[in-house]
């Protein structure tokens, strides 16, 4: 669930809800509150995170978006020596 | 926290896994008198990759074979590029047939058509060795005949970990899964057989994004093969995929069962054996050259299709049965659904992800693996492999004969309730199901399965960077799976233990593939490419040194 | 659940489909030309399409700064980055009025010139060569744009899918059919227009991403889904080039993170450049290396001497921390974010790049050097453009230039009849279909299957003209089960469901012209049955369009 929403933190404004690019997340008027809808629609562009007056979203990325990385060369030079 | 189920199931043996060699093991142990019980993540009427059916069992009948090594060399010319222990083969070749009685005594149709019928997966001139029969009801029957036996059947528990106490093994660890709430379960066994099967879901399907499109069991998840291996006991062959082949896009058909002819996109055969399908012969195309889809694919001369329009009314007729007696009825139906006529239309066929079919653990003539009171058998046995269920059914039953043997000298363990890894278990099982925000399981799952692709994989050659790379990138996502993955309730948790289990099978096929420093069937080294006669029936084990990292040795076959 | 219609009928003289850079800027000329202007938004603009959170580099060509040899600009882009699939008038007119949007962007308090008083090009460049690439902080690009706007009167309709362009018996362009999304009840809304222009992005989720169980792991808005083009091409307009696929590179498995900031080099498993550009890491520079060669990742996995890494651990500590800026610039604060969560030091680890799946950017619409299409009354700008591309350049300067002309073709002509087309009957009856099914397939599995078509058949390692008629065949299958079993239980599953009709229909238009181009060509339009380039067609274009239900394939000479 990409988008992580600290419900502390959130007033219910539904500005997220709003400029999500992908319609990932719903905003209930009734109850001023967001939830997570289409997690799997997530982009991972952070505009909700970005533009939160609260600070209240995180993203958290999903295991399958790992960011594959290596000691650098300088270290990996004398494995090749 | 978790509960632990205080009360603990005491048996002999007990069965990990209620498929074709579960049963068979279960039914061939509760003949020697003894406690057995059967712990099941589904229903053992219908679980594991037999669950629906079977339409052909490899099967020595000397009077039908004649010469038993002339059986064995055709065995053998159908596996090429595999390394097995040929005592094994021998041991199976002579046990088949009365298993193969004792199932028509148990009422499955072994004799459809009133006689031994050998049909299909057959070169022109040579000996047949698949049994055609009717599998429909099989798991059926033998769930009925365990029962009749006294084993008790302990279905929606998944075994998670297998108890060693002195060398020795003591006991397992389940989850009932039965309720949204997960449970652990203690069993105290003098000894344990391992049946779970093959290794589904470690590359991704040809549907990249449907991961339950497999041949095999998707259910059937390295479980066993985790377990084996973190008790002590060694894989073997983990290095040399198998790849099933059958309609493109839709893998629970397989191909077994279609008589027809493989041929271009130009309606040429393909086959150098025969140019007319018959219920006999079938297209063994597929077997001999397994990279067909993919080679006439690159030269622009595919798609490849199977072509069933040629053959008779009779063996339409009979092969539409026979695909009932297989169980895949599915493609029966999505048939009918998509008005696909086979008189008049070909099907698409392809190679499908790499299985570890004949890949996993090393087991003695005896089904005994290296750890005392450890046994295994079926699909998820390494340095042995004869069609599926047939192997299945004969070492299951073998294992159960073996196991229940070695209990009579055997003494319970005093308390298995505080053995260190329950509570070890208990502790991450915890973790994962109180985690509020987290990775699910499939997030898990899939990644392993890039990784397997890309680093480890049949689709790229196979080199020293590659799988070093593939193998540093799995132990960096266990590390991240074990500190995010997060379980909603016991279906998650089973589903989370199985992808941790594949990521564990991952991580070792990577190192005995760096260690196999030549090029031998699909394992493709770039930085090798000659095949070492060295290496020639030499197999490759792993298995758990002292200090806890995986320790490769090399040996000769039996 | 069914469709309602809204009664009143949205009327401007211009209409604008898409409100990402492309959309939002002509908005803000057409405005600026005196035009009534409408902008349909499937999101909300302030940050939408693949500019949504921002970008750092913008090509353009400074008189003041490149000197007056303009060829030598020209040459550059068409060597690098951009490739060559451009008509030159049109890359000449971008680049050339490149500079007045630029200054306009500044204007609108856009930070253009971030690093000082005076514009700084790196980036995206060889050793030697002119540098184009404007570095600019855009993480504001959208809001900024989206104001002026709203500042001149333009009318953002948000939530708001454009479906289908409606047409008058002569062909011309006079509205279009939206479904606004906003509550769950879909609605349609039908806009009536003097002039429309379709800024709608790229066809992402075409192919699979390099985690297939995930389609929106895209380097491009996942939600810009082709429908411009498919739309655009159902109308009948002319599509170009669409058969010579493009590929975007970045860390391996999330594409959000694409190449452009990252300065570092291109480095095998032993830490070895393998590229022949740069040996040290320059902000400058960066490596250009998989722009020129863009099958290296590939490549070196298929041979088995990769993986290759972006390796950033030698660049200076003010590079490094002037490329974690870009990032926060180029709205890649995802990776930021990410390195920090996994406590990964760029100083200390190289991170794995591949090449990602094939996309639509710079292949599609054919325009004239008035932004026209092939159609009177339709206009195009950015992504969706197949005679030239150039990023968010392109879709700023076009939806500059496309406006500019539109607002102008709007005053010649009149409101035409849009109220009973018969279009919107039949599009309803199509939107009910899917609502009103109970059981049937979910858009995921259309739009993963489509994917594995277009990667098996109509994909980028082989060709062939067997292989492409398959694929043509099984598309067709596809979208006829698709017809009959589709099912969307809310707006936002009717939205993703005409997404992949829309790709399904561009799919189609990609097989036929890649089967239709008998040669070998570029990097990715490998023929096994014709394994040469054929020099006739060199310098031309294909394009493919509709005219009475037959398909229309020419190659044209390109414009040099």
């Amino acid at each position: 669930m990409p988008p992580v929403i600290d419900e502390e933190k959130c007033v219910g404004c539904g500005t997220c809800a709003q400029i999500c690019p992908l319609d990932v997340l719903k905003y209930h008027k009734e109850t001023r509150t967001v939830t997570v809808r289409y997690p799997d629609e997530c982009w991972h562009c952070r505009a909700c995170a970005i533009d939160c007056p609260k600070g209240a979203i995180q993203l958290r990325y999903p295991l399958s978006h790992m960011l594959l990385h290596m000691d650098a060369p300088t270290i990996r030079r004398e494995e090749l020596e | 926290m978790i509960e632990i189920d205080k009360t603990i199931l005491d048996c002999d043996v007990l069965v990990v896994g209620g498929g074709i060699a579960g049963l068979m093991a279960a039914i061939a142990a509760a003949d020697q008198g003894i406690k057995v019980i059967v712990a099941e993540k589904c229903d053992t009427r219908r679980s594991g990759s037999g669950c629906t059916g079977n339409d052909h069992f490899m099967c020595y009948i000397p009077e039908v074979h004649g010469s038993v090594d002339d059986f064995y060399q055709t065995i053998k010319m159908s596996q090429a590029g595999r390394i097995f222990d040929k005592t094994l083969v021998m041991k199976f070749i002579n046990r088949s047939f009365e298993v193969v009685q004792d199932w028509e005594k148990w009422g499955i149709e072994m004799r459809p058509t009133g006689k031994w019928e050998f049909l299909g997966h057959a070169f022109p001139g040579r000996m047949r060795i698949h049994l055609k029969y009717n599998g429909e009801n099989q798991k059926a029957v033998l769930t009925q005949e365990a029962l009749k036996r006294g084993v008790k059947i302990e279905n929606k528990t998944a075994i998670t970990d297998y108890l060693v106490e002195g060398g020795k093994i003591v006991g397992a660890i389940g989850l009932d899964i039965s309720k949204m709430q997960p449970k652990m379960k203690l069993f105290r066994a003098k000894s344990v057989i391992s049946t779970t099967g093959n290794t589904s879901r470690l590359y991704p399907s040809i549907t990249g994004a449907w991961m339950f499109n497999t041949a095999d069991c998707p259910s059937s998840a390295a479980n066993g093969r985790a377990a084996a291996y973190r008790a002590g006991a060694a894989l073997t062959n983990l290095e040399l995929p198998t790849l099933f082949a059958g309609p493109k896009y839709f893998v629970r058909s397989g191909k077994a069962t279609w008589i027809g002819l493989l041929k271009d996109s130009k309606g040429t055969a393909l086959s150098p054996f025969i140019n007319k399908p018959n219920k006999e012969l079938g297209d063994v195309t597929a077997d001999i050259w397994p990279g067909v889809f993919t080679d006439k694919y690159k030269d622009g001369t595919g798609p490849v299709y199977m072509d069933c329009s040629e053959i008779d009314k009779a063996d339409m007729d009979y092969m539409m049965w026979a695909f009932k007696c297989e169980g895949v009825t599915s493609l029966v139906d999505a048939m009918q659904k998509q008005n696909i006529d086979l008189h008049k239309h070909m099907v698409e066929f392809a190679k499908y992800e790499p299985t570890m079919f004949g890949a996993g653990i090393e087991i003695d003539e005896n089904g005994s693996t290296s750890v005392s009171g450890l046994y295994a058998a079926g699909d998820e046995v390494g340095n042995f492999r004869t069609g599926g269920i047939p192997g299945a059914a004969v070492y299951g039953r073998i294992a159960g004969e073996s196991a229940a043997a070695y209990t009579k000298n055997i003494e319970f363990s005093s308390n298995i309730a505080q053995h260190p890894l329950v509570q070890k278990r208990q502790e991450f099982f915890n973790e994962l199901l109180e985690r509020k925000t987290g990775a699910t399981w499939k997030e898990l799952n899939t990644a392993v399965q890039q990784i397997m692709s890309d680093y480890a994989s049949v689709t790229f050659v196979r080199s020293e960077t590659l799988l070093s790379a593939g193998y540093k990138y799995l132990c960096d996502l266990e590390q991240y799976a074990y500190q995010t993955v997060k379980c909603e309730n016991s279906h998650e948790l089973m589903r989370a233990l199985e992808s941790f289990d594949l990521l564990l099978f991952g991580k070792l096929l990577c190192l005995a593939a760096r260690e196999r420093k030549e090029t031998r069937g699909m394992h493709r080294r770039s930085d090798y490419t000659f095949t070492n006669p060295l290496l020639d029936g030499m197999l490759l084990t792993v298995k758990q040194g002292k200090d806890g990292e995986a320790e490769l040795n090399w040996r000769a076959t039996y | 659940m069914s469709v309602k219609r809204r009664s009143e009928i949205i009327k401007s003289d211009v209409l604008i489909v898409g409100g990402g850079i492309g959309g939002m800027q002509a908005a803000i000329t057409a405005a600026d030309e005196g035009a009534t202007v409408v902008v349909a938004e499937k999101a909300d603009t302030r940050r939408s399409g693949s500019g949504a959170t921002g970008n750092d580099h913008f090509m353009c060509y400074i008189p003041s700064y490149h000197g007056e040899d303009f060829d030598a600009i020209i040459a550059e882009v068409t060597d690098t980055l951009v490739g060559p699939l451009q008509d030159l008038d049109l890359l000449r007119l971008m680049m050339g009025r490149s500079f007045e949007v630029v200054q306009k962007w500044e204007s609108y308090g856009i930070n253009m010139r971030p690093y000082g008083e005076d514009y700084a090009f790196y980036g995206h460049a060889m050793p030697g060569r002119r540098r184009y690439h404007l570095k600019y902080d855009g993480q504001l690009q959208k809001p900024l744009l989206t104001k002026e706007a709203k500042k001149r009167g333009v009318q953002i309709v948000n939530k708001t899918v454009i479906n289908q362009l409606l047409t008058d018996e002569s062909g011309r362009v006079i509205g279009a059919i939206g479904i606004c999304t906003a509550e769950d009840e879909p609605e349609v809304v039908i806009f009536q227009a003097k002039a429309v222009i379709i800024s709608t992005g790229n066809a992402s989720r075409m192919y699979p991403s390099t985690n297939p169980a995930y389609l929106f792991n895209q380097a491009d808005c996942p939600a810009t889904t082709g429908s411009g083009h498919a739309m655009a091409y159902r109308a009948g307009a002319r599509l170009v080039n669409i058969d010579m696929p493009y590929l975007h590179a970045g860390p391996k498995y999330f594409a959000r993170c694409g190449k452009a900031t990252w300065i570092g080099v291109l480095v095998d498993y032993y830490g070895r450049p393998v590229g022949p550009f740069v040996n040290k890491p320059t902000k400058e520079l960066g490596d250009a290396t998989s722009d020129i060669w863009q099958g290296v990742f590939q490549e070196k996995m298929e041979n088995g001497s990769g993986p290759v890494f972006m390796n950033c651990a030698e660049n200076t500590p003010e590079d490094t921390e002037f490329m974690m800026k870009s990032f926060y610039s180029e709205g890649d604060t995802s990776i930021v974010d990410y390195l920090q969560q996994y406590h990964i030091d760029l100083n200390q680890s190289m991170i794995e790049f591949g090449t990602y799946d094939y996309a639509l950017c710079g292949r599609g619409l054919d325009i004239q050097l008035s932004g026209q299409t092939s159609l009177e009354g339709l206009y195009a700008a950015g992504d969706v453009l197949g005679n030239v591309r150039g990023d968010i350049t392109s879709a700023a300067v076009f939806g500059m230039i496309s406006a500019e002309n539109a607002a102008a073709y709007a005053k010649t002509v009149d409101f035409a009849e849009v109220e009973t087309h018969p279009l919107i009957q039949e599009s309803m009856d199509l939107y009910n279909s899917l609502l009103d099914r109970k059981i049937g397939a979910h858009w995921k599995e259309a739009n993963s299957m489509l994917q594995q078509i277009m990667k098996d058949y109509v994909g980028m390692k082989v060709r062939s003209k067997t292989l492409l008629k398959s694929g043509l065949k099984y598309l067709g299958d596809l979208k006829r089960y698709c017809k009959e079993q589709l099912k969307a239980e809310n707006a936002h599953e009717l939205m993703r469901c005409l997404e992949v009709l829309d790709l399904l229909d561009v799919a189609e238009a990609i097989a036929i012209t890649s089967e239709n181009r008998k040669e070998s060509r570029g990097a990715y339009h490998h023929r096994s049955d014709y394994t040469y380039t054929n020099p006739l067609l060199d310098n031309k274009f294909q394009t493919i369009e509709q005219k009475n239900g037959e398909i229309i394939l020419n190659f044209r000479d390109k414009v040099r």
